[in-house]
Parts: structure tokens; C-alpha cells; sequence
């Protein structure tokens, strides 16, 4: 994954995008937060939701640093007993998103813009209308959603919500197969797959 | 209640029979094979020391005297034992009082099992009387750890604790049972001890390639040179090693926490790594071609300044925990895995040889060493008495079969230089943590986890002060701990960097201390106090043949300085010999 990315500079910080498969545990998210906080390292965006296998967690978690540390945060990570598997890709290897929230008022909006034009132009729409305000909803990359901000604060934009990241690896095949090894008590290369030796892949892990 | 026990501790014969979360608790302690228990009671955890009073004759509860000393005991205790320590504390204060040998456990892979009482479930987070956090605050200095608020729990999280305490890197687990779960019947049916845990891989697939990539590497290494740490005590693989490096031939040197997994006196073994180690595996670590470590972790005390550490050097790296593959020194062949697994394996592929001339070259090392530190501080003929011929008499008179408990501190580095380790599991330190107050503690476990040894605990007069009320778990438990004062008047350690870094400016390390031997006395427990050179023998010699714990205070020198050295920031062949 982030090897074939020698595009990037190859000390330089960037965004990663940290992927954790955990179980469903109390207090797991402050283990994993403090692996981050020890080091004096910011978390610029973080998800944890159910993933798409019953019981199963999936963190994202985005940061910007240089892929050395985020490998060595990653094994930290994935050293913790209730973590299943870690992966880290930077931006070019993910699909992701934010989502947003926009209320403003809706006299202003429908006197002084046209509600709808401003739907088209931001892939934005509308999620609630009422009397006094109007809720838009739009979801992209963190410049898109900046961009509607500016837009919509001329029209007096009462308040603004974006949710964590939430990515799609590119190479990624799931997480159920992966799940069943682990739940043999003694798991092939699948679980023990590392980035040496899978050099050739295109995706791996530590 | 007696004959109750006995059906229960046979989990095949119950069916399921109510009992309350403590009996439960200390059902799975007996099946795991705990058979002593260091801990300190209190309101949080009464309904289990109420279980364990009709529990004495299967569990050995020793009271500590602080549950700091508690948990440095089951430190001691797994280390000596290779078992898992096991401790109790009660909440509030018994549980913070723990955190510091947690963190110690900790950074020193030692595996134990804390079992902390906790207020009623009702009651988390209202600040009732004693409850802590527990949890949050044990969370970074613990390998695992859980909040149990129902009995019903009990056999699964214990079999759960035990298991990761012990497998894999080892490490410290925190239980914190609410007063609730502790009170509470429920149908119990017996105790599975655990040995899978989906989400938890204690030990990396070991991959073939590796390994022969890793003895290609040695088979052409001209100068090769082997450094390893405690992961070959904690992997139980010392035969294993001694094996590969008698067959490889490779001049072999040790980390404070490896000291001992081959005898001292092996011709291979060439001496201690890092700050205050040897002169020629730290100025040799700079000229070798392929260093292969084994089950350590490049600890700065170990690498000296990391820039300029065995950058000529191909490095192979064999540890079962991967986030220490490149954590701090680039690897070029990983091999991951238990190193009871991979060292044969890789023994099997390399050649058997002899590196003489290589070898020779510690050997003219050591014999600047000798000339220019060793002699005089082993053998001094004027002058006040020094630390390390007071442990050299030791070892004459040990014969190197003792178990060294040391503290932290100037005596720790001399004692681990000096002494004569004939076996594994016999030096127990605070080395990662370095943390003052350990050794008396930690020599009482060590004691009880090996029983027919003679344990001797090596402290300085600073560090005795920190934890020496343990001397009263001494006395009640008549355990047998000969304790060794090194007393030099001063902190050492940061007196000696006072003198060489700050310019002689001695800031608070002048410490006063209490007549050790009447303090010794006022528990029961035999002393004497020495500052004579002709008595070290003697008094060494009544210290060991006495029955029973001993208190030996020497008087040494009052600023003497631990040589050679590794200066902070330097590289480890800039290491100084005065």
C-alpha cells in the first residue's frame, strides 16, 4: 500500500487514513486514542461504527505524520488484545467522504438565493425545510464542504455539523474472510500476512 | 465449607452449583495454579478476603505492607518462577497504589494478574468512598484489563486474564471486580482455562523465508556478533540459544533483563550491553557486520545515540511482538516469531564455525577494561571499600548460584556487571522502568517463586528507603531474603552525573539515612554493619549461613563512579572508561 506510493515524499508528512477491525469492547477507543495522545499526536478525524459484520467495530482514523510513524502507531494499535487487524493507506488509496449539516434561515435563503440553485451547484439537499430555518445536507471532501460554508455564510448560516471521515479501501476485499481465520484457533498466512513479504501485493498490512 | 471446596476445585465433577463471584475467583486462581497471593485488604475487596479465609489452606495470601511492595512481589515472584504473579488490592488508593508496578511489569514483560476490588456497580462514577478509575488510569500501563460488574463473568474474564497475562509477550493484566459481582450467587459450572482469543495473536506465523534469509546472513558474516535480552528467558528458550551460539560461534552479550540465560562465564559470553556495560560489545556493537538481536528491544540504555548505532551493520531481529521490528533500529532480515521456534530452526540452517579472531577482539577489550576499571574496583587493596569487590566476595562465596535481586541505581549497574550468574531467572532488576524501592519487594517474591535458592537482594541506602516497610512482610512471613546494603551516603547515580555533567553541583542526592541494622532489628530480622575490608568475607559468610532473613549493611566509598560509561548522546563506542 503505502510503499507503492513513492510518489509521495518519502519523509514528509501526508494524510493517512487508519483503518482498525476491533471487537465491540468498552474502553477499546481509549486504548487506541492514547497510542496516538502518548506520542503527542493530533487525531485530525475520527469514525468508529459498526462494520459489516455483526460484532465487529471499524475505526477510521485520520492523521498527518510520516508513514513511519503511522506504521509504528499501526502495530501499536493492532498489539492491543481486542484489535483484529490495521491497515493504513494514504488519501490516493481510498474513497472517502465527510458529511455536513447547514441550517440557515429560511426567509434570507428563499428571499435572497434560490434555494434550489444552490442544491444543484453543491450536490447539496435539503433534509429539512421548516418556517424559520432550512437544513442542507451535503457530503464530499473536506474542500466541498468548506466551500458551501462560504457560500451560505452571506445568508446568515446559523450553524455547521461535519462528521468524521468515513473511507472505502480501493484494494480491499472485505473483512469476513479475514474474520473466519482469525477465529481458527490456529490462523494461516492470512492473519500473518506483513508488509515484507508482501511486497508484491497491492495492498498490505504490518 | 471444606468438603464444598473440594468438590469445587475439581471442575469436572460440578455440575453447576451456586456460589458467590470471590469463590469463583478464587476456584479459577487454584486451577491456574496460583498457589500464593500478594495483596493488602480493604472495604472494596472484603467479600473476596472473606471467600479467602476459608481458602487458606490452598492459597498462601502473604500481607504486604503497601501494595506497591505487593506487586513488586508478584513481580519477583514471576520472574524467579516463570509463573504469573498474582495480586490483590482493594479500590481507591490499593489500586492507584499499584499503577508504578504495573508500569514496571509493564516495560519488563512480566506476567501477572491484579485483581482489584472496586465500589458497587450502582456507585461507578457518583465518587463514592475509594473509587478510582481504575480502568482508565491502569489502561497504558497494562497489557489488558477489565471492569467485571456481574459474577457471572468471573471464570471467563479470569481464564481470559490468565491467558494473555501469560502468552505471547507477556505482560500485566488488571481485573477490577465491582462489591456487587464480588457478593453476587450464580450458577457456576466449573473453570475452562482460555487459549484463544480471536482478536488477540500472542506470537507471529513464523515465515521460513525469514529464516533462511537471516542464516545466509550469518553463514557469510565475518564478524558477526549476537546481543539478546529477556526474550529468550521469557521464551523459555535458553537451551535453544545456548545452541545456536555454541554452533554459530558468535561472541554473545546480554541486556540487563538477559543477564544469566547463559552462565556468565560461558567463552562466549562476552559481557553487558549498553551505558554501563562492557567496553568491547558496546565499541565492537560499531564494527561488527551482521548483529542479530534476540528477544530485546534496542532500549536507548542499550543503543546510545541511535544516528550512529551499527549503521555498518545488517541486522537481524528476532522478537514475537512485531511493533518492535524497526521501532527503533532498522531491520534487515525480521524474524518474527517465538524464539523457542525460530532459534532452532535457524540453528539448523547455519554453519558451524568459530570466529577466534573476532572473538579475540573482546578478549583485548576486556583487558583494557580490566586494567583500566575492573581490577581496581574488584580488587582494591586501599582505600575505602568499593561495590564491586563486595560483590565479587559474593560470588566466591555464592559460587554464582544465588538469585541477585537489585534495586536502581549505581550498586544495580555494578552488581549486574560483576555478578556471577551460573543459571537463568537469576537476575530480577527494574530495568526498564528503573524503579527505586523494587529490590525488597521484588526479593520476597522472588524468594517464594524459588524457594530452595538462596535469594539475595542487593540495594542501595536510597532506594531501601523507598519500600523498606516490607521488612514487616518479612517478619510475619519468616520468609528467608539476605539483604545486602551497598550504602555510599549519596543518590550515586545522579551524584555521578552531577559530578561529570552538572560541574560537581549536588543538588539534593546527599541523603541521610536511619541505623539500617536497629531498623532491621526493630522487625526481628538479624544485621550487622560493615566499613572494614578484612570483614566483607566474614560478614558476607554470616549473612548467608545465617537461618532466616539477614540484613548486611557495607559501607563503600562515598563517590565512586560506575565505569565505563556511555555518555547520554553518544554513540556506544564513544563509552568512556573514566
Amino acid at each position: 500500500m503505502s510503499n507503492q506510493n513513492d510518489t509521495e515524499k518519502p519523509s514528509g508528512k501526508q494524510e493517512y487514513n487508519i483503518t482498525v477491525y476491533t471487537e465491540n469492547q468498552i474502553g477499546l477507543l481509549n486504548r487506541i486514542a492514547i497510542i496516538f495522545t502518548r506520542r503527542k499526536i493530533n487525531i485530525h478525524s475520527l469514525n468508529t461504527s459498526p462494520s459489516e459484520i455483526e460484532s465487529i467495530h471499524r475505526f477510521n482514523i485520520v492523521v498527518h505524520e510520516t508513514e513511519d510513524v503511522v506504521r509504528k502507531l499501526s502495530r501499536q494499535i493492532e498489539k492491543q488484545v481486542e484489535v483484529l487487524k490495521v491497515y493504513f493507506n494514504t488519501n490516493e488509496d481510498v474513497i472517502w467522504q465527510e458529511l455536513a449539516l447547514y441550517k440557515v434561515p429560511t426567509d434570507i435563503i428563499a428571499e435572497k438565493a434560490s434555494v434550489e440553485r444552490l442544491l444543484r451547484e453543491n450536490g447539496a439537499r435539503a433534509v429539512v425545510i421548516r418556517k424559520d430555518y432550512t437544513v442542507f445536507e451535503t457530503t464530499g471532501h473536506r474542500e466541498e464542504t468548506d466551500a458551501l460554508i462560504k457560500i451560505l455564510q452571506p445568508f446568515g448560516l446559523i450553524e455547521f455539523v461535519r462528521s468524521a471521515r468515513v473511507a472505502i479501501i480501493k484494494d480491499s476485499d472485505g473483512f469476513n474472510r479475514k474474520l473466519r481465520e482469525f477465529e481458527k484457533a490456529e490462523p494461516g498466512e492470512e492473519v500473518a500476512e506483513n508488509e515484507y513479504l508482501n511486497n508484491g501485493q497491492k495492498i498490505f498490512t504490518m | 465449607m471444606e468438603t464444598e471446596q473440594k468438590e469445587l476445585s475439581n471442575p469436572a465433577e460440578v455440575e453447576t452449583i451456586e456460589v458467590s463471584g470471590s469463590v469463583a475467583l478464587l476456584e479459577a486462581l487454584i486451577t491456574e495454579g496460583t498457589d500464593v497471593i500478594f495483596g493488602y485488604p480493604g472495604g472494596a475487596i472484603m467479600p473476596i478476603y472473606d471467600a479467602l479465609y476459608d481458602y487458606k489452606e490452598k492459597l498462601n495470601h502473604i500481607l504486604v505492607r503497601h501494595e506497591q511492595g505487593g506487586i513488586h512481589a508478584g513481580q519477583g515472584f514471576a520472574r524467579t518462577s516463570g509463573k504469573v504473579g498474582v495480586v490483590f488490592a482493594t479500590s481507591g488508593p490499593g489500586a492507584t497504589n499499584l499503577v508504578t508496578g504495573l508500569a514496571d511489569a509493564m516495560i519488563d514483560s512480566t506476567p501477572l494478574v491484579c485483581i482489584t476490588g472496586q465500589v458497587f456497580a450502582h456507585l461507578l462514577g457518583t465518587d463514592a468512598f475509594q473509587e478510582t478509575d481504575v480502568i482508565n488510569i491502569t489502561t497504558p500501563v497494562t497489557k489488558w484489563n477489565y471492569q467485571i460488574t456481574d459474577a457471572t463473568e468471573i471464570p471467563e474474564i479470569i481464564s481470559k486474564a490468565f491467558y494473555i497475562a501469560r502468552s505471547g509477550r507477556p505482560g500485566p493484566v488488571l481485573i477490577d471486580i465491582t462489591k456487587n459481582a464480588q457478593i453476587q450467587k450464580f450458577d457456576y459450572s466449573g473453570y475452562t482455562p482460555c487459549n484463544h482469543i480471536r482478536s488477540y495473536r500472542p506470537k507471529p506465523l513464523i515465515r521460513k523465508e525469514y529464516i533462511i534469509q537471516a542464516a545466509e546472513l550469518i553463514n557469510q558474516a565475518k564478524k558477526p556478533f549476537i546481543i539478546w535480552g529477556q526474550g529468550v528467558i521469557l521464551g523459555e528458550a535458553e537451551q535453544e540459544f545456548k545452541a545456536f551460539v555454541e554452533k554459530s560461534g558468535i561472541p554473545s552479550a546480554w541486556t540487563i533483563l538477559g543477564a544469566g540465560a547463559i552462565p556468565t562465564d560461558h567463552p562466549l559470553n562476552v559481557g553487558m550491553l549498553g551505558m554501563h556495560g562492557n567496553y568491547g560489545p558496546n565499541v565492537l556493537t560499531n564494527e561488527c557486520d551482521v548483529l542479530i538481536a534476540i528477544g530485546m528491544r534496542f532500549d536507548d540504555r542499550v543503543t546510545g545515540r541511535l544516528d550512529k548505532y551499527a549503521k555498518q551493520a545488517k541486522v537481524i531481529h528476532l522478537d514475537i511482538d512485531p511493533s518492535e521490528i524497526d521501532k527503533n533500529v532498522q531491520t534487515t532480515v525480521p524474524v518474527w516469531g517465538d524464539c523457542k521456534e525460530t532459534i532452532p530452526a535457524l540453528t539448523d540452517l547455519i554453519k558451524q564455525k568459530e570466529h577466534k579472531e573476532w572473538l579475540q577482539k573482546f578478549r583485548d577489550f576486556d583487558q583494557n577494561e580490566i586494567e583500566a576499571v575492573i581490577h581496581n574496583e574488584l580488587h582494591p587493596t586501599s582505600g575505602e571499600l568499593t561495590m564491586g569487590e563486595v560483590i565479587h566476595q559474593l560470588n566466591v562465596l555464592t559460587k554464582g548460584e544465588a538469585v541477585i535481586v537489585t534495586d536502581v541505581g549505581q550498586h544495580q549497574m555494578v552488581a549486574c556487571r560483576y555478578a556471577k550468574l551460573n543459571s537463568t531467572r537469576s537476575n530480577i532488576t527494574s530495568g526498564g522502568l528503573g524503579t527505586m524501592g523494587f529490590a525488597l519487594p521484588a526479593a520476597i517474591g522472588a524468594k517464594f517463586g524459588a524457594p530452595n535458592r538462596t535469594v539475595v537482594a542487593i540495594i542501595g541506602d536510597g532506594g531501601f528507603q523507598m519500600t523498606l516497610q516490607e521488612l514487616g512482610t518479612i517478619m510475619q512471613s519468616g520468609i528467608d531474603v539476605k539483604i545486602l546494603i551497598l550504602n555510599n551516603r549519596f543518590l550515586g547515580m545522579v551524584r555521578q552525573w552531577q559530578e561529570l555533567f552538572n560541574e560537581h553541583r549536588y543538588s539534593f542526592v546527599d541523603i541521610a539515612s536511619p541505623d539500617f541494622v536497629a531498623v532491621a532489628a526493630a522487625y526481628g530480622i538479624k544485621g550487622r554493619s560493615i566499613s572494614e575490608r578484612s570483614d566483607i568475607t566474614t560478614a558476607l559468610q554470616e549473612m548467608l549461613n545465617n537461618k532466616g532473613s539477614f540484613l548486611l549493611e557495607v559501607m563503600v566509598t562515598k563517590e565512586n563512579n560506575v565505569f565505563p560509561m556511555v555518555p547520554q548522546g553518544c554513540s556506544v563506542s564513544e563509552i568512556r572508561l573514566k
